[in-house]
């Protein structure tokens, strides 16, 4: 029953037009709202609030890998902050590094480390002094980090619920691990005050809109491989897999193998993010990678809709931009929202905001294909 | 630094004392004859706020050897006129004054804390009052504490026989205290120009040392079981309910913290209740009272949860575990908002402090209770399952439900009352958890993914496996705490139960079937 669903909207055709449109406002229109109508303009649109879509755009990368992994794959995984943190720590070790002699110490070191007394630079922060290795980095640790995980967890086939499970002990323990001054990641203050990225005052909105179109490209990017991903023969295994575990081992195929390459591919969206995100936000702390923050990037991609990457995307942005509205107004509401929002989306829209517009849509065609009947009589 | 003879004079006389300085003090010759003679005491009381060291000391002796705590109220007095260097040389007096009256307290917490005072504050006099004292001691860890004070200020004397005796003495008694003091002695003793006594006092402390620190070894492996037992009594509590229901619905129920969070407010406001309209006399019941209250009041919350969420979520486990979280979200909220971040239980006085079973080895009562408590949890899972009609028809359930639902059982009631009956063992955690926490809307989250753990590690189905996961996490836990850290010891943990898992996929005792999904 699901399969069939989901053929029709792997169909080749439908949303080709919407990816362009949408694409189209993201990369141009919107940049050029922040830099050519005059400040008091009502078209204008400021700074803080680019830099803010930029985010929810690194987290819309994110969702993506999310929506492969739950949407398509069937695998729950609670700690997707994990590996969104390790992108994110990489970069901002990295522009932690390029202070330089601007930091409140007047020393090499991050100030933290000033602070804690450590003398020497930690031997794994040394590689980040090159900004290509940090961005390498940014991907490839939590892509070797989910290998090794996701290796021992589907080997054994732990799946399900267990799955689950394990993957947010994995954030709980992650972000212990973060907290820790000892492990020189800058504790719970996290990294923060960065100064500049390969030369460009990160205080310059010239620099947040660059990085804002670059976000823009590498969330096309990532939703092409994604789509390539889902269209291609190990796509069809990935939902077959999601349906009956069962039926595709007995086809022949081996699903842990599927399930870890999915893993992996979503943990390098994450640290794609985490990447993104560092020098936007211009802060990174443990409080981005624990269990609850893992739990909302699954929210994002149930409320956007399920095994559906404009879904995620959807998502990722709305309850992002309701979040930023809810919590700057009614700060103690917020919780009471997002717990609203597990149960009544998991309960009532299973498929989220995409399901609901898909239901429209048929519902107006049946509205026509009604009335064009009517006519003919 | 000896002051003049005419400047003391002037000072003395400032501060309007009429005596006179000579190389024995003899009670003052050309004082007015119409005032009455001055006992010692008062004229130590007189003379111990003196600028001269000497005279100072002289008097805090006579003090200390005549005086008693009456004199306390006159010496705060004089003291809160003296200059720092003055303050500074009666406090001690003041405290041994104290220590020493409440030595004869009938309290033997104040009398244990006072012979620990007088054996800290390292005034030799105070030997032969802790000595007189232990010999009239009922209590035998007062009289334990008395005695190692005792030695402890007699290691400090400066007679090397005594100092040998007070070494083996602290030997004897096991005494951590005494070790710090012991070393130096040992090294005294190891130095070059050591006389023939020191060296038989170095002697005698290392034996002492080693008996000790042997001993030491021996508390602590006893101290760490005893935590770790505790760990895992919580996490078993904490973790019963939740496997109950996993194994009948294959649900994790994620709410499971808060309505352990719903169990401990239901505790609080039971306590409120009788601070508010019950006699005193009566407080000391209400935790008692609390028990039923929070086991039924989560309970209720738990049917609701079933009622609204978690039946229209049936066959679907991970929207379920979303649904959940979204709920426990809610409520830890609605927690904070009504009733703030400050709350605390005050544990019934017969729960508070605990007892000392052997030297070093102290066992809080609270931790006792809750061992005990869930012992007895899981004697009443163990009868409702095994020996009542609903556990048959939930075993029944959890085995094949199709099969039962066949047979006329109806399981979506049964599902109902377990999920209830579960979520009341979380409000009895909760209950529990009172006992060593702060009542807050977090305290649910605490020790909640360790329970998921425990749940996942332990199976489904059997109470054993959850028995024997909690015990094997909780006393992991505390097992590699000291050496690793209790942060590294969860992550350590974490890679156990993984590479567990790839060996039991299914948990401890997994349910044997012909599914090839199982």
């Amino acid at each position: 029953m699901m399969a069939s669903k989901e053929s029709e909207s792997l169909a080749p055709g439908g949303g080709g037009l919407a990816f362009w449109v949408v694409g189209f406002i993201l990369l141009i229109a919107m940049p050029l709202l922040n830099v050519l109508p005059p400040e008091d303009s009502w078209l204008h649109l400021s700074d803080f609030s680019l830099n803010r879509f930029g985010k929810f755009l690194a987290f819309a990368i994110l969702a993506l890998g999310l929506d492969l992994i739950w949407g398509y794959t069937g695998i729950l995984s609670l700690g997707q902050g994990v590996f969104f943190g390790l992108g994110a720590y990489c970069m901002g070790m990295h522009m932690m590094l390029t202070i330089g002699k601007e930091s409140v110490y007047g020393s090499d070191l991050p100030d933290f480390m000033v602070w804690n007394q450590v003398k020497e630079l930690p031997f794994f922060w040394k590689p980040f002094y090159s900004f290509p290795a940090a961005v390498i980095g940014a991907i490839l640790v939590p892509m070797l980090f989910a290998l090794v995980f996701g290796f021992f967890a589907f080997r054994s086939r732990i799946k399900g619920v267990y799955f689950a499970i394990i993957t947010q002990a994995l954030a709980l323990a992650a972000w212990l691990v973060f907290n820790r001054n000892d492990t020189n990641l800058g504790g719970t203050n996290g990294l923060t005050d960065f100064k500049q990225l390969i030369g460009y005052r990160l205080s310059d909105p010239g620099t947040q809109r660059v990085l804002y179109i670059v976000t823009v490209l590498c969330l096309g990017g990532a939703y092409l491989l994604c789509r390539w991903i889902i269209r291609s023969r190990a796509g069809r295994v990935l939902v077959a897999v999601r349906d009956s575990e069962q039926r595709v081992t007995f086809s022949g195929y081996t699903p842990a193998n599927y399930k870890l390459f999915v893993f992996v591919v979503a943990a390098a969206l994450a640290g794609l993010a985490g990447m993104l995100y560092a020098p936007q936000v211009g802060i990174i702390t443990p409080a981005q990678i624990g269990v609850l923050p893992s739990l909302e990037m699954v929210i994002w991609v149930a409320v956007g809709g399920r095994a559906s990457l404009a879904g995620a995307v959807l998502g990722a942005v709305s309850v992002n931009y309701g979040r930023s509205i809810l919590t700057n107004y009614f700060p103690e509401l917020w919780p009471f929202i997002l717990g609203g929002l597990f149960v009544v989306v998991v309960l009532l829209f299973p498929d989220g905001l995409i399901g609901i517009m898909r239901k429209m849509k048929e519902r107006m065609r049946m509205g026509k294909a009604a009335a064009a009947s009517e006519g003919k009589r | 630094m000896m002051p003049s003879l005419g400047r003391m004079v002037a000072i003395l006389s400032m501060v309007g004392l009429i005596l006179f300085c000579g190389q024995d003090w003899v009670a003052a010759a050309d004082r007015p004859a119409d005032a009455p003679p001055l006992s010692p005491v008062e004229l130590a009381l007189t003379q111990v706020a003196s600028e001269d060291e000497s005279v100072r000391d002289t008097a805090i002796r006579t003090l200390v050897e005549q005086g008693d705590a009456s004199l306390l109220p006159q010496l705060e007095a004089i003291r809160a006129n003296a200059d720092r260097s003055i303050r500074q040389a009666i406090k001690p007096l003041m405290d041994s004054l104290k220590n020493r009256a409440n030595l004869k307290s009938p309290s033997t917490d104040v009398r244990r804390s006072a012979a620990t005072d007088l054996g800290s504050a390292g005034k030799a006099w105070a030997i032969p009052w802790l000595e007189a004292a232990a010999a009239n001691e009922p209590n035998k860890w007062v009289r334990y504490t008395m005695e190692e004070s005792a030695a402890l200020l007699k290691l400090a004397l400066d007679d090397q026989t005594i100092k040998a005796a007070a070494a083996e003495k602290l030997g004897e008694l096991y005494s951590q205290n005494g070790v710090p003091a012991m070393k130096k002695l040992v090294a005294i003793g190891e130095s070059a120009e050591a006389t023939e006594p020191q060296k038989i006092v170095a002697k005698a402390a290392a034996e002492a040392i080693h008996r000790i620190e042997t001993w030491g070894d021996w508390s602590n492996a006893i101290e760490t079981f005893f935590r770790a037992m505790s760990l895992s009594s919580v996490l078993l509590i904490m973790s019963l309910g939740l496997a109950i229901v996993f194994g009948l619905m294959g649900v994790i129920n994620m709410a499971h913290g808060e309505l352990m969070m719903v169990g401990a407010y239901a505790t609080f406001v039971t306590q409120e209740i009788f601070k508010a309209y019950l006699p005193p006399s009566m407080f000391e019941s209400y935790f008692l009272t609390a028990m039923p209250v929070a086991f039924l009041t989560a309970a209720a919350f738990g049917l609701a949860l079933e009622a609204t969420v978690i039946r229209f979520l049936y066959g679907r486990p991970l929207e379920t575990m979303l649904a959940t979280w979204g709920v426990s979200l809610v409520l830890m909220q609605a927690a904070r908002v009504y009733f703030g971040d400050l709350t605390a239980v005050i544990a019934p006085t017969w729960l508070s402090g605990g007892a000392q079973v052997m030297v070093g080895v102290y066992l809080p009562f609270n931790r006792i209770f809750i061992i005990g408590l869930s012992i007895i949890c899981v004697l009443a899972i163990y009868l409702l399952l095994f020996r009542s009609s609903l556990g048959l028809r939930v075993r029944a359930v959890m085995q094949n439900r199709n099969m039962s639902s066949c047979l006329g059982i109806p399981t979506r009631k049964v599902d109902a009352y377990t999920f209830a009956f579960g979520s009341g063992l979380a409000g009895v955690a909760g209950w529990a958890l009172t006992l060593v926490g702060n009542v807050d809307p977090g305290l649910g989250q605490n020790y909640i993914v360790d329970a998921f753990m425990v749940v996942v590690t332990g199976g489904v189905g059997k109470l054993a496996g959850t028995i024997v996961a909690s015990l094997g996490i909780g006393g992991l836990n505390k097992l590699i705490e000291p050496s690793f850290g209790a942060v590294y010891g969860k992550v350590f943990i974490l890679v156990l139960v993984i590479l567990f898992l790839q060996w039991r996929p299914s948990g401890l005792f997994a349910m044997k079937g012909r599914n090839a999904d199982s």
